[in-house]
C-alpha cells in the first residue's frame, strides 16, 4: 500500500504541471472585476458631472444685484395737476421710471442735460422698478415729496456683468453691456451702492418676461397644492385597495385582472396619463385648464400604483402570528387589520408615500398636457386658479433664450433637487429607524 | 346653494346621528347582557345610513342635471345653429354656458334690467372681470339667463331632496339601535364594499385610458384613414393650415416609431451592460464599505427627475459633443447638439439605476447552493457568474430589460429637451430625430381646437404607445412572475 502510495506521488512531481489555464482564468477574473468597477464609475462619474454643472451654474441664481438709490418722490413727476385726491388712477399711471432715472443721473453725477449720457443709461435698470416704485407709493402715499433709500433692481444684463458672467474683454459691439455701463457699474460698486443681495424674488415673483423679476412663486404653490392632493386621494386610496387585495380578496380572475393591472399602470408611460387627464378630466368632465386640481388629480392616478406595491409589501412583511393572535382573542377580521396589522405597516407605508410622493414632484410630461405651461404672474388663490408646477417652469425657463434665464433655471433645478433630496432622505431615515426585522 | 356646502350639511346631519346613536348604544350596555355591537358601530352605522344614499343621490342629480342643461340649452338655440355641424353648434353651447356663468357675477339689481345686446352687455361684464368671447350673440342673453334660472332651481330642489334622504336615514339608523342589532357587521361589511372600491380604481384607470383615447382614436381615423398613419413615411401636420380644410397633413407614423426605437436601442445600449455589470459587481464583489456608499448614489440617480436629465442633455452635453466633433473633424461638427446619439445616452444613464435595481434583485434571488456548488467545483468568481448565476437568472433579467425598454419607450423629457423635433428618417446617430412622445407634446401644447385632426392624431400616437408598453409590460411581469415561482 504505501509503496504504491510513494510512487504514485513521486510520479506526480516528476510529471510537470498539468495546465489549466489557471493564469488566463484569474486574469479573466480580474478584468472581469475591473469591468464591473468601470460600469460603477461611469454612474459616479456622470452623477457628479451632472450635479458639478448644474450647481456651478445654477448657485448664481441666488443673489441678485441691486442698486440702492437715494430716490426723491417728487410730487412734479408723479402728480403734476395734483389730482391724486380725486383720481386714484394718477398714482397708478405716474412715471415713476422717471424718478429713478433722475436719482441715477444725480449719483452717477452726469449733467441733467447730457442726453446722448442719459440714452446710454437705457437697460442699465430693471423694467421693474415702474411697479416697485408704485407699490411704495401706493401702499404710503406720504412717501410723496420725501426722499428715501431704495434698493432697485439692476437689468439682467448688468447683473449678469457684476457677477462676472460676461466677459469683458470681448469688443462692446459684441456684449449686451457697453463700456460705459461697466465703467458706470464699478463706479457704484465702489462706493457701495450696487451691491449682490441673496434673491428672496426668486422664491416669490410669479412669471415675467424679464428675468430679474420672474420666480417660481406660483409654482411653488402649484406643486404644494398638487402634492397635498395627491397625498389626500392616493394615500387612503391606495392604503385601502391595498389591504383589500393583500387581506380580503379571494384568488379568482378578477383580483388576478387587478394585480396585473396595477402592475401595468405603474409601468405605463406617464405621458399617458397626461393623455387621459386631458381627454376625462378637462374636455369631458369640463374642469378648468392649467389648474393644479387636475394635474393633483393625474398624478394621484400615476402615484396610486407605487403607492399600492409599497403598501403590499408593508402589509405582506407582517408575521402571521400577528393575525393568529388579534383573530384568537375574538377580534374581527376588519379589527384586526385596521387595529393591529395597519398600525404595524405604517412606516412601510410611510416610506413609500414619500418616495411616491417625490416622483410626482418631478414629473413634468403629464402635465404639459393639461395647460400647466402657461404664464401666470399672480399666485393661485385656489387649487381651480390656473397655476404652473416646480418642473414645468424649469421646462419653461429651458425655452427661453436669454442667459439669466438659464441661471434662474439652474437655479430652479437646485430647489428642486434639494426638496427630492429632503423627501428621499426621510424616507431612508424613517425606513432604518422604524424598520423592523421579525 | 353650492356643492360643498350641501355636502357639508349632509356631513353634519350624519355627525348628529352619530353622536345621538352612540349614546342609545352606550345606554344599551346596562352590564347584565352584552349587546351585539360596541357604541360606536352603533353610532357608525348611523352615520352611513345618513350620509350614503343622501351623498350618491345628491351626485346623479348633479350629474343629470349638467346633461339636462346641455339638452335645455340646445333646444332654446335657434333652428339654423342646431342644425349645423358639431362644431359650431358646440361653439355656441360653449358661448351660452361661458356667458351663463359670466351672468352669475353681476348684481341682482343689474340682472333685473338687463341689457338685450352683447354690445351693451360686454361692458357690465368686463367691469366684473369677465371676459367673453366677440362672437356671443344677442339672442343667447335670454338662453343663458333662463338656463341660470334652471340650474339654480334643479340644484334647490336636489340639494332638498339629498337633505330629506339624509335625515330619513339618520332617524332610520339612530332607530335601529338595539341590543341584538348586529351594526357591527353592517358597517364592516360596508368598509369591504369600501375597500374593494378602492382597488377597482386601478381598472378603472385603465379602462379610463382606452376609452379616452380610443374615442378620440377612432374620430380622428374618421379624417384620416388608417393606412396615412400606420404606413405613412411622413409626418406634416401642417399647424399652420389647420381649419382652413382644404390642404390636410399627412400623419406617417413610421419616422416618429423609427425615432423612438431608435434612440431607446441608442439607451438601452448604454443602460444594459453598465447597469447588468454594476448589479453583478454591487451583488458579488463590492466590500461593504462601497456599497454603503454607491447604493445611495444610484437611488439619487433613480430619484432626479428626467427634466433635469433633459436639461442637462440641451445645456450642456449636446453643446459639449457638438464643439468636440467640431474640434475632431476641424472645422464643421458632424455630431448636431440635439441628436440621437446625445439623447440615448442621457436617457441611457437615466436607465441604469433602473436595470441595476431590477437586476441585483434578480441575481439575489439565485439560491445560494447554486454559487456554492459552482465555487467549491473551482470556478473562480466571474465564471460562476457567467455560467452559473446569469443563465439561471436569465429569463428573468430579460424581464428586466423589456420593463426598462418599455420605459425608455415611453421617456418624454429627455427626448422633448434633447433629440429634436423635425421627423427625420435616417440611420446616423449623430443627427436628430424625433419620436411619438415629442409630437404628443408638441401636437397637444400652445391653443389647440379640439375636433381637429391635428390635435387628434396626439390621441392615435397615445394609444399606439399604450399598447406597445402595455404588451411589452405584460410580457415582461408574466417572465418575472414565472421566474420568480421557479426558484420559491
Amino acid at each position: 500500500m504505501s509503496d504504491i502510495a510513494l510512487g504514485s506521488a513521486g510520479i506526480a512531481v516528476a510529471r510537470p504541471r498539468r495546465d489549466i489555464g489557471l493564469k488566463q482564468r484569474y486574469a479573466a477574473e480580474r478584468r472581469f472585476r475591473i469591468y464591473g468597477m468601470l460600469a460603477i464609475s461611469v454612474c459616479l462619474i456622470f452623477l457628479a458631472v451632472m450635479l458639478i454643472t448644474i450647481f456651478s451654474k445654477g448657485y448664481t441664481a441666488f443673489w441678485q444685484t441691486t442698486v440702492t438709490l437715494p430716490i426723491t418722490f417728487d410730487a412734479q413727476v408723479i402728480d403734476p395737476q395734483d389730482k391724486r385726491a380725486t383720481d386714484p388712477n394718477v398714482l397708478v399711471a405716474a412715471n415713476y421710471p422717471k424718478l429713478v432715472e433722475s436719482a441715477l443721473i444725480a449719483k452717477l453725477g452726469i449733467s441733467p442735460d447730457d442726453k446722448p449720457m442719459i440714452g446710454k443709461l437705457k437697460g442699465f435698470l430693471s423694467d421693474g422698478v415702474r411697479a416697485q416704485l408704485r407699490k411704495i407709493v401706493i401702499d404710503d402715499p406720504a412717501v410723496i415729496g420725501t426722499t428715501r433709500d431704495v434698493a432697485v433692481l439692476a437689468s439682467a444684463n448688468l447683473d449678469s456683468a457684476f457677477k462676472g458672467q460676461i466677459d469683458l474683454a470681448v469688443g462692446q459691439e459684441r456684449r449686451k453691456v457697453s463700456d460705459q455701463q461697466v465703467a458706470w457699474m464699478n463706479q457704484l460698486k465702489a462706493d457701495g451702492s450696487m451691491a449682490e443681495h441673496f434673491n428672496t424674488g426668486l422664491f416669490t415673483y410669479g412669471a415675467s418676461s424679464r428675468p430679474e423679476t420672474s420666480g417660481m412663486g406660483v409654482a411653488i404653490i402649484g406643486s404644494l397644492y398638487m402634492m397635498l392632493i395627491v397625498l389626500v386621494l392616493a394615500l387612503p386610496i391606495g392604503v385601502a385597495a391595498s389591504i383589500y387585495l393583500e387581506e380580503f380578496a379571494k384568488k379568482n380572475r378578477l383580483t388576478d385582472i387587478i394585480e396585473v393591472n396595477i402592475n401595468n399602470l405603474a409601468a405605463v408611460p406617464s405621458i399617458v396619463f397626461g393623455l387621459l387627464g386631458l381627454a376625462v378630466f378637462i374636455n369631458f368632465l369640463g374642469l378648468p385648464r392649467s389648474a393644479a386640481f387636475v394635474g393633483g388629480l393625474v398624478l394621484t392616478l400615476m402615484t396610486l400604483p407605487t403607492i399600492i406595491i409599497a403598501t403590499r409589501a408593508a402589509l405582506a412583511a407582517v408575521p402571521p402570528s400577528i393575525r393568529s393572535a388579534a383573530l384568537g382573542l375574538g377580534a374581527s377580521k376588519m379589527q384586526m387589520v385596521f387595529q393591529h396589522i395597519l398600525p404595524l405597516a405604517a412606516p412601510g407605508i410611510l416610506t413609500g408615500t414619500i418616495i411616491g410622493l417625490a416622483r410626482a414632484l418631478g414629473e413634468t410630461a403629464p402635465l404639459l398636457l393639461i395647460g400647466m405651461v402657461a404664464f401666470v404672474a399672480d399666485y393661485p388663490k385656489t387649487p381651480f386658479d390656473p397655476a404652473t408646477a416646480l418642473p414645468v417652469q424649469i421646462y419653461m425657463w429651458a425655452n427661453e433664450a436669454e442667459r439669466a434665464f438659464v441661471e434662474r433655471m439652474s437655479g430652479a433645478i437646485i430647489i428642486l433637487l434639494i426638496f427630492l433630496m429632503a423627501m428621499n432622505i426621510t424616507a431612508i431615515v424613517l425606513r432604518r429607524r422604524f424598520e423592523r426585522r421579525w | 346653494m353650492s356643492v360643498l356646502l350641501v355636502l357639508a350639511i349632509i356631513v353634519a346631519i350624519g355627525a348628529v346621528a352619530f353622536i345621538v346613536a352612540r349614546q342609545r348604544g352606550a345606554a344599551l350596555d346596562s352590564g347584565k347582557v352584552r349587546p351585539h355591537s360596541r357604541a360606536h358601530y352603533h353610532g357608525w352605522w348611523a352615520f352611513l345610513a345618513a350620509t350614503l344614499p343622501a351623498t350618491l343621490v345628491f351626485i346623479v342629480w348633479l350629474l343629470g342635471t349638467s346633461v339636462y342643461m346641455e339638452r335645455h340649452i340646445v333646444a332654446q338655440l335657434p333652428e339654423q345653429t342646431a342644425d349645423s355641424p358639431i362644431a359650431s353648434r358646440s361653439l355656441a353651447i360653449g358661448l351660452v354656458k361661458s356667458l351663463a356663468s359670466g351672468l352669475r357675477r353681476l348684481d341682482p339689481a343689474q340682472l333685473d334690467n338687463l341689457p338685450t345686446t352683447f354690445a351693451d352687455l360686454q361692458p357690465m361684464l368686463i367691469a366684473k372681470g369677465v371676459a367673453l368671447a366677440t362672437e356671443t350673440q344677442d339672442y343667447m342673453i335670454p338662453i343663458a339667463l333662463d338656463a341660470d334660472r334652471t340650474r339654480d332651481r334643479l340644484g334647490m330642489i336636489g340639494a332638498i331632496i339629498a337633505f330629506v334622504l339624509a335625515v330619513i336615514g339618520a332617524i332610520y339608523g339612530i332607530r335601529s339601535v338595539a341590543e341584538r342589532s348586529r351594526a357591527r357587521n353592517k358597517v364592516e361589511r360596508l368598509m369591504l364594499w369600501g375597500l374593494m372600491g378602492a382597488s377597482m380604481i386601478a381598472i378603472l384607470t385603465t379602462v379610463g385610458i382606452v376609452l379616452s383615447m380610443l374615442f378620440q382614436t377612432i374620430s380622428f381615423f374618421e379624417r384620416v384613414p388608417l393606412s396615412n398613419f400606420f404606413f405613412g413615411i411622413v409626418w406634416d401636420p401642417r399647424f399652420a393650415a389647420a381649419g382652413a380644410g382644404a390642404s390636410e397633413g399627412q400623419f406617417g407614423l413610421i419616422p416618429l416609431l423609427a425615432g423612438t426605437l431608435y434612440i431607446a436601442f441608442v439607451a438601452m445600449l448604454v443602460a444594459v451592460p453598465v447597469g447588468l455589470m454594476s448589479a453583478v459587481y454591487m451583488s458579488e464583489y463590492a466590500p461593504s464599505k462601497v456599497r454603503a456608499v454607491v447604493k445611495p448614489a444610484l437611488e439619487l440617480l433613480a430619484g432626479i427627475p428626467t427634466i433635469v436629465y433633459g436639461i442637462f442633455a440641451l445645456v450642456t452635453l449636446g453643446p459639449f459633443l457638438r464643439d468636440l466633433s467640431a474640434a475632431l473633424a476641424g472645422g464643421s461638427p458632424f455630431i448636431q447638439a440635439q441628436s440621437i446619439f446625445t439623447a440615448g445616452l442621457v436617457m441611457g444613464v437615466m436607465l441604469i439605476p433602473v436595470v441595476s435595481s431590477l437586476s441585483d434583485d434578480i441575481i439575489t434571488a439565485v439560491p445560494r447552493a447554486m454559487r456554492d456548488g459552482s465555487l467549491g467545483l473551482g470556478a473562480t468568481r466571474s465564471e460562476t457568474i457567467k455560467r452559473v448565476i446569469l443563465p439561471a437568472a436569465l429569463p428573468g433579467i430579460v424581464g428586466a430589460i423589456l420593463l426598462t425598454a418599455s420605459r425608455a419607450i415611453g421617456e418624454t423629457m429627455i427626448v422633448v429637451l434633447a433629440a429634436g423635433v423635425a421627423a427625420n428618417l435616417t440611420l446616423n446617430p449623430f443627427e436628430a430625430m424625433t419620436t411619438i412622445t415629442v409630437k404628443i407634446v408638441n401636437q397637444l401644447t400652445g391653443d389647440l381646437e379640439f375636433n381637429s385632426p391635428q390635435t387628434l392624431v396626439a390621441f392615435a400616437l397615445g394609444i399606439t404607445l399604450f399598447f406597445v408598453t402595455l404588451v411589452m409590460n405584460i410580457f415582461a411581469l408574466y417572465i418575472v412572475r414565472k421566474y420568480r415561482e421557479q426558484y420559491e
